[in-house]
């Protein structure tokens, strides 16, 4: 995947902060955030900064990873439920594979994700940790 | 309104074709579909996912239909990821009912075997949302390991349970000549083949190969002409999307566009799901099976997979589940993938399907999904 100076400024804000939106409508919270509410369809959207902790709702551990994540692999990713309700996905970090759980408590943290070697640009966004630190026992 | 025909179909074996370009392959399949009908398309539509990405290859209409020599003719490609050969068929048979075409030609072509893995897995991943799933890294395997774990841990179903698809799929393509995989596998060669993303295994996995399947759609003048063989109508046609993103979908364990495009389809042609004798759904991992069993109305919601360890959906059983060997063993060349299942159903209402065979079969279906449950296109077919 090649990054783009352009891409990473735009996606800055709900990458960074996980900048969400709610619908006026419907009142569903949805990320990443959309011109309509993906639910009911209405434009009618206020943006919202959606909480950082959460619990993990499903996870994977990938060993065939793709083009950039060689180094990183194996690669935890994971659907998180916010504590509002919204779903969002992101890696895993600052475990081992063995000690994640669906229904572990996470927190967001600010990590870099990926870097794009033919032009020297790094990409940033959230990750989410164990809000317990994990000791391994042996 | 008028009526849809398939008027021919050509396959190739799906496998590693490092002798074969897009248009080889293309033309492998059309020639053997245009020479069944001996009718001459008027149109083409090509069902290809990747010849960007991988290929450097765009402008694939003109690209393929001057290429196998029709020259001329008004030609586009349909992406939908996965399901972009469903699409294609969707597309052309929308052109025919319209009355505006009397024959157009489908072809799904796909080759993936030119790079290795690191790179097909990422231009599949193209497939999800390239800046919040792909840019993290988030795999299409990865995504679809995220609904298998949920739906195994919602439902309490087992390990053992959800491996009697995968081999359940290689018994059946032992007879297909146009299979990549045509060896049997046990259960626990599932349980104990490689974690690619965990809880998918490497056999719970559509192998990478290339491969092109072609179909002729012609009007009802053209299929009251042809007397070779018996003629099948297209008698259901439709498709749903939903938010390609995994986030923004209504739960992990479900694909509510296949219920609503079966939904459609089912009503086009008048049928229920017990009127139906065989299926080809995709299957480019084992939970995507157990999910569409599921939305088709062939099975109640979380039990898909405990009914296939008891021998429902095995030949014999109505309808029977991809007697081809579906994505699992007769390949998944992506964009291909939604043609062959219409061209395997034909055979199999024609009665000449060349591997398993489902006896007096007169209605069947096929289900191709794009992306993880983003698109989904099904076809219904009857023997007129």
């Amino acid at each position: 995947m090649r990054l783009s100076p352009a891409q990473i400024w735009r996606t800055r804000i709900p990458r960074y902060r996980l900048l969400g939106k709610e619908c006026k409508k419907c009142g569903r919270r949805h990320y990443p955030p959309r011109p309509a509410c993906p639910y009911c369809g209405s434009r009618e959207l206020v943006e919202v900064e959606l909480p950082r902790t959460g619990v993990i709702e499903s996870f994977t551990v990938i060993y065939t990873v793709m083009e950039g994540f060689k180094d990183r692999a194996p690669l935890i990713i994971a659907t998180v439920k916010l504590d509002d309700g919204t779903r969002v996905v992101a890696p895993i970090t600052d475990a081992e594979p063995e000690d994640v759980r669906t229904g572990m408590r996470v927190e967001a943290v600010l990590r870099r994700i990926r870097d794009d070697g033919s032009y020297g640009l790094i990409g940033y966004g959230t990750a989410f940790r164990p809000t317990i630190l994990v000791h391994k026992t042996s | 309104m008028a009526r849809v025909y398939v008027g021919g179909v050509g396959l190739t074996k799906v496998g590693r074709h490092f002798d074969k370009g897009l248009i080889d392959l293309a033309a492998e399949a059309a020639f053997k579909a245009i020479d069944e009908a001996g009718v001459e398309p008027e149109a083409l539509v090509v069902g290809n996912m990747m010849s960007s990405s991988l290929q450097h290859q765009d402008n694939l209409g003109a690209y393929i239909a001057n290429g196998i020599g029709l020259r001329g003719i008004p030609a586009f490609k349909v992406e939908a990821a996965c399901g972009s050969g469903g699409a294609a068929v969707h597309a052309a048979f929308n052109m025919v009912k319209s009355g505006v075409y009397n024959a157009v030609l489908v072809v799904g072509v796909e080759k993936m075997t030119d790079y290795p893995t690191a790179v097909v897995t990422e231009a599949l991943a193209q497939a999800a949302d390239a800046e919040y799933e792909l840019f993290y890294g988030a795999s299409f395997t990865g995504l679809n390991a995220l609904m298998m774990r949920y739906y195994m841990e919602k439902y309490q179903v087992s390990r053992r349970e959800m491996s009697y698809w995968p081999v359940m799929m290689h018994k059946n393509a032992v007879a297909n000549p146009y299979a990549q995989i045509r060896r049997e596998i046990k259960l626990e060669d599932v349980e104990r083949s490689q974690v690619v993303a965990d809880p998918i295994r490497l056999l719970d996995s559509s192998p990478i190969g290339d491969g092109a399947a072609a179909v002729l759609l012609v009007s009802e003048n053209i299929a009251s002409k042809l007397t070779e063989k018996p003629v099948v109508e297209v008698a259901g046609s439709a498709m749903a999307t939903d938010t390609v993103e995994l986030s923004n979908r209504e739960s992990l364990d479900a694909m509510p566009a296949a219920a609503q495009a079966a939904k459609k389809a089912y009503k086009m042609a008048g049928v229920e799901p017990r009127d139906i004798d065989v299926i080809e759904i995709h299957d480019a991992f084992t939970i995507n099976a157990i999910i569409l069993l599921e939305e088709l109305g062939f099975a109640p919601r979380g039990q898909a997979a405990k009914q296939l360890a008891e021998g429902r959906f095995a030949p014999g059983d109505k309808p029977t589940a991809n007697p081809s060997g579906g994505l699992k063993a007769r390949g998944h060349p992506v964009g291909a993938t939604g043609v062959y299942q219409v061209a395997e159903i034909v055979m199999q209402l024609r009665g000449d399907f060349p591997g398993v065979k489902v006896d007096k079969a007169e209605i069947g279906l096929t289900a191709n999904i794009g992306g993880d449950g983003s698109s989904l296109i099904i076809h219904v077919l009857r023997r007129v």
